[in-house]
C-alpha cells in the first residue's frame, strides 16, 4: 500500500516567537523554518511502516509557499519516495487543507494518511479529523502506538485519560503525538539523494479544491505579561508566605 | 441570539471536569438556549450531573448501545443531525473534545474556532496559537454553524445550582462500522487529576530520578496536590508522559504550582501560564523560571522539599 504523509512548514520550535508591534502577526521573516515536529514524527511512523514491509511508497506532501518545498526535501531525505507541493500563497484553512489532502487521497488511493495532531504555529488540531471526516474514513488521534493487521490498523492513543486503543478499517487517518517514535536525523548522502526525487508542483485549482471561507484574524497579541515576584531566603519564610496568602 | 448545543464529554460515570468549564464559556454567549447532549449507552447519573449546571436549560440525553465508548465516528453523524436546530456546537478541548468536534465541524462543511479562551461576542473569539505564546482575536462568518473547542484552563467551572430538564431523545442518524473500541488502559491514581487539581506539585530534571520523585509525591499528598513533571523530567524517564505539563503536555491552572527542580523552559511555561502563585525552587538562582515565579527559593531541593513537607500541615 501507499502511505501518504502531510508535512508543514512552521517556525521552528526553538525560536522565541515574537508579535509584530502593529497586531498583524507574528514575526515570521528571517525566522528559522523548519517542518511541524509532530509531522515529523509521521513522517518517521510511515518509514518504520515501509521498513516494516507494511508500505510500498511513501508520498509527502505540503500545501504552502514556494519555500515550503525545504521541508519535502527534508521529509525526502527522511526517505519518503516523491513529493506533492501544492502551491498557495497564503494560509489556508484546516477545512480547506483538509479537502486539498481529501482530493490527492483520492487520486493515489494509499492505505493511510499521517500528519501531525497539530501544527506548532496555529495549533489548531484540526486538519486529520477534517481529512477523515471527508473522505468518510476513520480517524485514529494523538496516535503513540500504530500496529498494521492486514486491512485493520490497531492504535493507541494518547487521551486525557490515559491510553485508549481502537481498531479501524484501512484507509484511516492517523494524527501523530510524542511519544509515537523519536525521528531519525538526516544525513548528508541523504540530503544529496533526495535533491534527485521528484517533487511534483500542483494547485487548488488543479485539483478542483475551493478554499474554504476563513477564521478572520484581527488582532494579535502577546500574553499578559507576569512579573516575577519575590525571592524567599528560607523555607520558613516560603510556609509563612503561603499562609498569609491563604494557599496552605 | 445564540442557540447553544454543548456536547458532554464524561467516561460514562462521570462528567469530565472541562465540561462544567465549557458550560461556563458557552453562558457567555447570553444564548436563548444552552443544550447539553449527552452521548450514553444505559443511563449512568451523567446526564443528571449536566442538568446540575448553572446556565444550562435542557439535557439531551442520547441513549445508544452505539455511543459507549463515544467514539468521534459515531458521534459525530448525530450532531451533525441536531446540529441543525442551533447555532453553535461547542465541546471542551479535551482529548475527546478535540478529536470530536473537527469531525463534525468538516461533515458540516464549516470551520472550527479551537481553543476559545475569551469570547468577546458570538462570534467574534480570543484564542492563542504558539502554545499561548500569542494570544490572536479571531472572527467567525456568522452565517453558518460555529463549531468550538473551549480552552477550559480559561474558565471556572459553572456551579451546580440548576436542575434543569432531562430529556430523552433519539437521533436518526447512519453510524459507520470502520472503527471500533478495543481497550482503554486509565491510570489508577489516589492523588487529584492532575487537570483539575487546585494545587500542583512539579518535578524537573533537577529531581534526578524516578526514585527521587518520592520527594515529590510526599510534599504533593501532604497538601493534596496533584504531580507533574516538566518534560525533560518525562524524557529522562522518571516518571511517565501523562504527568507532563507543559506545551506538548497538559496545560493547566492551578491555584498553586510549586515547581521543584524546573529551570522552566518557555515549553514547561507554556503550560502553566494561567496558574494562580507559582513557587519555584531550585538550586540555580539564575534558572529561568524565578522571573515568572510568584515566590522563589534558591535551594537545594533535596534539602527545601523535605523541610517543606514537614512544615507544612
Amino acid at each position: 500500500m501507499k502511505l501518504m504523509v502531510s508535512v508543514k512548514r512552521v517556525v521552528d520550535y526553538n525560536v522565541r516567537i515574537q508579535v509584530k508591534p502593529d497586531g498583524s502577526g507574528v514575526v515570521t521573516d528571517g525566522v528559522k523554518m523548519s517542518m511541524n515536529p509532530f509531522d515529523e514524527i509521521a513522517m518517521e511512523e510511515a518509514l518504520r511502516i515501509k521498513e516494516a514491509g507494511n508500505a510500498e511508497e511513501i508520498i509527502a506532501v505540503t500545501i504552502g509557499e514556494q519555500k515550503a518545498q525545504e521541508q519535502l526535501r527534508t521529509a525526502l531525505a527522511m526517505g519518503a519516495d516523491r513529493a506533492i507541493h501544492v502551491e498557495v500563497d497564503e494560509d489556508i484553512q484546516p477545512l480547506t487543507a483538509a479537502r486539498v489532502l481529501k482530493a490527492l487521497a483520492d487520486k493515489e488511493q494509499p492505505g493511510m494518511v499521517l500528519l501531525g495532531k497539530q501544527a506548532i504555529d496555529d495549533d489548531q488540531g484540526q486538519t486529520g479529523q477534517m481529512l477523515a471526516a471527508l473522505w468518510d474514513r476513520p480517524q485514529a488521534t494523538f496516535a503513540s502506538k500504530v500496529d498494521l493487521d492486514g486491512q485493520k490498523a490497531k492504535v493507541t492513543r494518547e487521551v486525557d485519560a490515559g491510553l485508549e486503543t481502537i481498531e479501524v478499517d484501512l484507509p484511516a487517518v492517523v494524527t501523530t503525538d510524542l511519544r509515537l517514535n523519536e525521528p531519525r536525523y538526516v544525513k548528508l548522502p541523504d540530503i544529496m539523494k533526495a535533491k534527485k526525487k521528484p517533487i511534483d508542483t500542483t494547485s487548488l485549482a488543479d485539483l478542483g479544491v475551493e478554499a474554504a471561507p476563513g477564521l478572520k484574524v484581527t488582532n494579535t497579541a502577546p500574553p499578559p505579561e507576569r512579573q516575577g515576584g519575590k525571592k524567599v531566603e528560607s523555607v520558613d519564610e516560603l510556609v509563612s508566605e503561603l499562609k498569609n496568602r491563604g494557599l496552605i | 441570539m445564540a442557540k447553544v448545543l454543548l456536547i458532554a464529554d464524561h467516561d460514562g460515570e462521570n462528567l469530565n471536569p472541562t465540561t462544567p468549564k465549557a458550560v461556563a464559556c458557552a453562558a457567555d454567549f447570553s444564548p436563548e438556549a444552552l443544550d447539553v447532549a449527552v452521548f450514553v449507552s444505559g443511563d449512568n447519573g451523567v446526564a443528571d450531573q449536566a442538568a446540575k449546571l448553572d446556565g444550562v436549560s435542557r439535557v439531551l440525553r442520547i441513549d445508544n448501545p452505539a455511543n459507549e465508548h463515544c467514539l468521534a465516528a459515531m458521534l459525530a453523524p448525530q450532531i451533525v443531525k441536531m446540529a441543525a436546530d442551533y447555532t453553535h456546537v461547542l465541546v471542551a478541548g479535551s482529548t475527546f473534545g478535540k478529536d470530536l468536534m473537527a469531525r463534525v465541524a468538516a461533515l458540516l462543511g464549516v470551520l472550527q474556532v479551537s481553543d476559545i479562551m475569551k469570547v468577546e461576542s458570538d462570534y467574534v473569539f480570543q484564542r492563542p496559537i504558539y502554545a499561548g505564546n500569542a494570544i490572536t482575536t479571531v472572527e467567525a462568518p456568522s452565517d453558518q454553524v460555529l463549531c468550538g473547542t473551549v480552552r477550559a484552563a480559561s474558565y471556572q467551572a459553572a456551579g451546580e445550582g440548576n436542575s434543569a430538564s432531562v430529556e430523552d431523545i433519539s437521533v436518526d442518524a447512519e453510524l459507520p462500522d470502520h472503527t471500533r473500541f478495543v481497550s482503554v488502559e486509565t491510570h489508577k491514581s489516589d492523588r487529584p487529576d492532575l487537570q483539575t487539581a487546585p494545587r500542583v506539585v512539579s518535578g524537573g530534571r533537577g529531581v534526578g530520578s524516578g526514585e527521587n520523585f518520592d520527594i515529590i509525591y510526599k510534599l504533593a499528598d501532604k497538601i493534596n496536590a496533584g504531580v507533574g513533571a516538566s518534560r525533560a523530567a518525562v524524557d529522562a524517564g522518571y516518571v511517565p508522559n501523562d504527568m507532563q505539563v507543559g506545551q506538548t503536555g497538559k496545560i493547566i491552572a492551578p491555584e498553586l504550582y510549586i515547581a521543584v527542580g524546573i529551570s522552566g523552559a518557555i515549553q514547561h511555561w507554556a503550560g502553566i501560564k494561567d496558574a494562580g502563585t507559582i513557587v519555584a525552587i531550585n538550586k540555580d538562582e539564575e534558572a529561568p523560571i524565578f522571573e515568572v515565579a510568584d515566590l522563589g527559593l534558591v535551594a537545594d531541593l533535596f534539602d527545601a522539599v523535605p523541610e517543606l513537607e514537614q512544615k507544612l500541615g
